[in-house]
């Protein structure tokens, strides 16, 4: 039985690095989740931690000393959100062809402009194919356990990719709620100390990082990025199961959610999953058969095993909480919408962006949208699939 | 202590090896294998490069010119990335995951667009927060990796892809940025100004001093390119030495904030003896330009006359 307690999501991210106990951590305050570092220097500051904690001027440079020292052959960690994430970009392309399993916490927030401090994905639907792992959380106790299981995933032999822990900004991060820790004892044994094969400061071999890479070899070593990332499915099941026999807290690549017998499912991340699951409970007080998707893993993207999980269903509505610009549809629509499609599932199928900027949504525009699919399912089609949640048309 | 440099060289093997795909005549690979000689032999260095002329002619997959551990990351983050790499060792060090009695040095290389521009604010972050490594800046003056195009560096009236000579305007128009003042100014505990002459002993012993001084040091090195400042490949070693005799690259020193003026020419020479061999300068040799030239001269006159009230304040 593990530790009962109440925190923050940004208490509980900055636990977990507690736990971790990390040789770098290099982080620059950004709103939400400048708590994490903080709450982190005090553990540095009173010993609590080994870690050497390296107080950077921006972003950018955050990336640039965790690619610095994971490469040297320590395990770097950081934290981040929005803006913070988009000066690190340029980084977090290197930290992943670099084949550094670095560990960021990422606290979702929309990034600029206008400038906004509030929830929204587009923060970390900027970096979805810049070759990191990505693993999102609907609540704090989530949040905490992605994180447990971060260095397992990203420092197995197969994978070696970085890995970032969405939550959401504000609406978990600064939201205390009842979390489950594990026993610290507990945590270092099953995240184990970091080998790396090869490092900088490993004397006996000198190394040399980040080449000139041309037309002779970039490719293939793209190539072997993208084989990783689908290595990475397999190690996610495999360290969840592990996780699972520890805390008895199950983790699949997404949860299904009241879908053995749903007729009209929302796919959505985060904490919306949360007002989904009660919308579609008080629906089916009502009869209707309303059920939930929600992604935890969305890189590596688990295609095959979402179009299947989605094959039954009359009507679908796939959330996101942020937008394309494209004309066309959210990150998650397309995702989820391409996989079926190339799976033979043809399933009626709608988008709705919601949430932008913070943008509350309530449990009565989840019900619209159950009620839009009621429609959908009747129909058979979904007409204009490109649509808006709880925004103002003037 | 007196010493021989030239048997200190030949004991030494080179830590930077030969292969490597700088141009002839360019200034820059001899201040890193004379930077690295100053390496104790059985000290180890990882070595961060910033992207530029360097970098990507000595490590070109799957071929490097470094011997000892070297990291690259982008244009901008030589120093943050090799102060993650310097934290990782303080560390690990710390937790027994590294052997105690193995000594590491931290090198970074950046050119003056990777230094005096676009990574400025990581070489500042990195000496503010204190890192144990030396900073190498090898100034060749404007962006040369991407084809001479003007920087904070590039001396004034300068011809350069992006400031070139024309009919109205002549050249750049700015003068260049001091960036070892700018360095002196975060307080580190050594700063040097130094470039290839005399058999390197003055960057071989700034180096040294550079490397083993706790804390961060910075070191600007002149490197000249011959294809930015069109000077045949064989005058490098003239090139540096007009560069110091003239007073425009003065060799200084400043230890704890003392400034220390390495080399005063006894007879300054007129700053055309150094813009003369230059492709990068001819306009100003132009009938009716005696005007630039007479500016830059007085520029090169106010800058060492203030380090030699500098040396004189500071030493009191």
């Amino acid at each position: 039985m593990g530790i009962r307690e109440r925190l923050s999501g940004n208490e509980a991210a900055a636990i977990a690095m507690k736990q971790i106990n990390p040789d770098v951590v290099a982080a620059f305050p950004i709103t939400p989740s400048t708590e994490i570092p903080q709450y982190f220097s005090s553990f540095v500051s009173n010993g609590s931690v080994d870690t050497e904690f390296v107080a950077v001027e921006s972003e950018h440079s955050a990336m640039s000393a965790c690619i610095g020292a994971e490469a040297a052959g320590a395990r770097a960690m950081t934290a981040t959100s929005s803006n913070g994430l988009s000066l690190m970009w340029e980084m977090i392309y290197i930290a992943s062809s670099t084949r550094l399993p670095i560990v960021m916490s990422l606290v979702n927030r929309a990034v600029s402009g206008p400038l906004n401090i509030h929830n929204d994905h587009s923060d970390a639907m900027g970096v979805r194919d810049s070759g990191w792992i990505q693993l999102f959380s609907e609540n704090n106790q989530e949040a905490y356990d992605n994180l447990l299981m971060a260095h397992r995933i990203a420092e197995h032999k197969d994978v070696l990719l970085p890995l970032m822990v969405c939550q959401d900004g504000f609406i978990t991060s600064h939201s205390i709620e009842n979390i489950e820790l594990v026993e610290d004892e507990k945590v270092k044994e099953f995240v184990g100390t970091y080998k790396p094969k090869h490092y900088l400061l490993n004397t006996a071999e000198p190394i040399a990082v980040g080449p000139l890479d041309l037309q002779a070899y970039l490719f293939e070593h793209k190539r072997a990025q993208a084989e990783a990332m689908k290595n990475a499915k397999k190690v996610i099941a495999s360290v969840s199961a592990e996780f699972e026999k520890m805390t008895g807290r199950h983790y699949e690549f997404f949860e299904k959610y009241k879908m053995d017998d749903s007729e009209i499912v929302i796919v959505c991340m985060n904490s919306t999953a949360g007002t989904a699951k009660y919308t579609a409970d008080c629906l089916r007080e009502n009869g209707i058969k309303a059920g939930v998707l929600k992604v935890r893993m969305f890189r590596p993207f688990p295609a095959e095993e979402i179009a299947k999980a989605l094959a039954n269903q009359k009507a679908v509505a796939v959330l996101d909480k942020a937008d394309s610009l494209n004309a066309a549809g959210g990150p998650l629509f397309e995702d989820v919408t391409s996989a079926m499609f190339v799976n033979g599932v043809f399933v009626p199928t709608v988008n709705y962006i919601y949430g932008i900027g913070g943008r509350d949504t309530t449990e009565s525009e989840i019900r619209n949208v159950y009620m839009d699919l009621i429609e959908i399912a009747k129909k058979g089609k979904a007409e204009n699939p490109y649509r808006y949640l709880g925004v103002r048309s003037k | 202590m007196a010493y021989n440099l030239k048997e200190i060289i030949a004991q030494k093997p080179s830590r930077f090896t030969a292969g490597h795909r700088m141009c002839a005549g360019c200034g820059a690979p001899p201040v890193a294998r004379m930077i690295l000689r100053a390496l104790k032999p059985d000290d180890h260095a990882v070595i961060a490069g910033a992207t530029g002329c360097m970098e990507v002619s000595t490590f070109i997959y799957p071929y490097t010119s470094w011997t000892d551990s070297f990291i690259h990351t982008a244009f901008e983050c030589a120093a943050a990335t090799e102060s993650g790499v310097e934290a990782a060792y303080k560390a690990m060090k710390r937790t027994g995951k590294l052997p105690e009695d193995v000594n590491t040095k931290f090198i970074a290389f950046g050119g003056d667009g990777g230094t005096y521009d676009i990574g400025l604010q990581s070489l500042s972050g990195a000496m503010e927060r204190g890192h144990d490594m030396v900073y190498v800046c090898y100034d060749n003056g404007a962006y040369m990796n991407t084809g001479i195009q003007r920087s904070s560096a590039t001396p004034k009236f300068a011809d350069t892809t992006t400031t070139p000579a024309g009919s109205k305007i002549p050249g750049k128009m700015q003068s260049r940025k001091d960036l070892t003042k700018i360095l002196v100014a975060h307080h580190i505990p050594y700063a040097a100004q130094s470039i290839g002459i005399n058999n390197f002993k003055d960057l071989y012993e700034k180096a040294e001093k550079a490397i083993y001084t706790p804390g961060p040091s910075f070191l600007n090195v002149l490197a000249p390119c011959p294809r930015g400042w069109g000077y045949n490949t064989e005058d490098l070693m003239t090139i540096n030495k007009l560069a110091v005799e003239t007073c425009y690259w003065p060799l200084y020193e400043v230890v704890d904030g003392r400034y220390i003026i390495n080399y005063k020419p006894k007879t300054r020479l007129p700053i055309e003896e150094f813009l003369k061999p230059q492709k990068r300068f001819k306009h100003m040799f132009k009938p009716g330009n005696e005007w630039m030239i007479e500016e830059f001269q007085k520029e090169v006159d106010a800058r060492w006359q203030e380090l030699i009230d500098l040396e004189e304040i500071t030493n009191k």
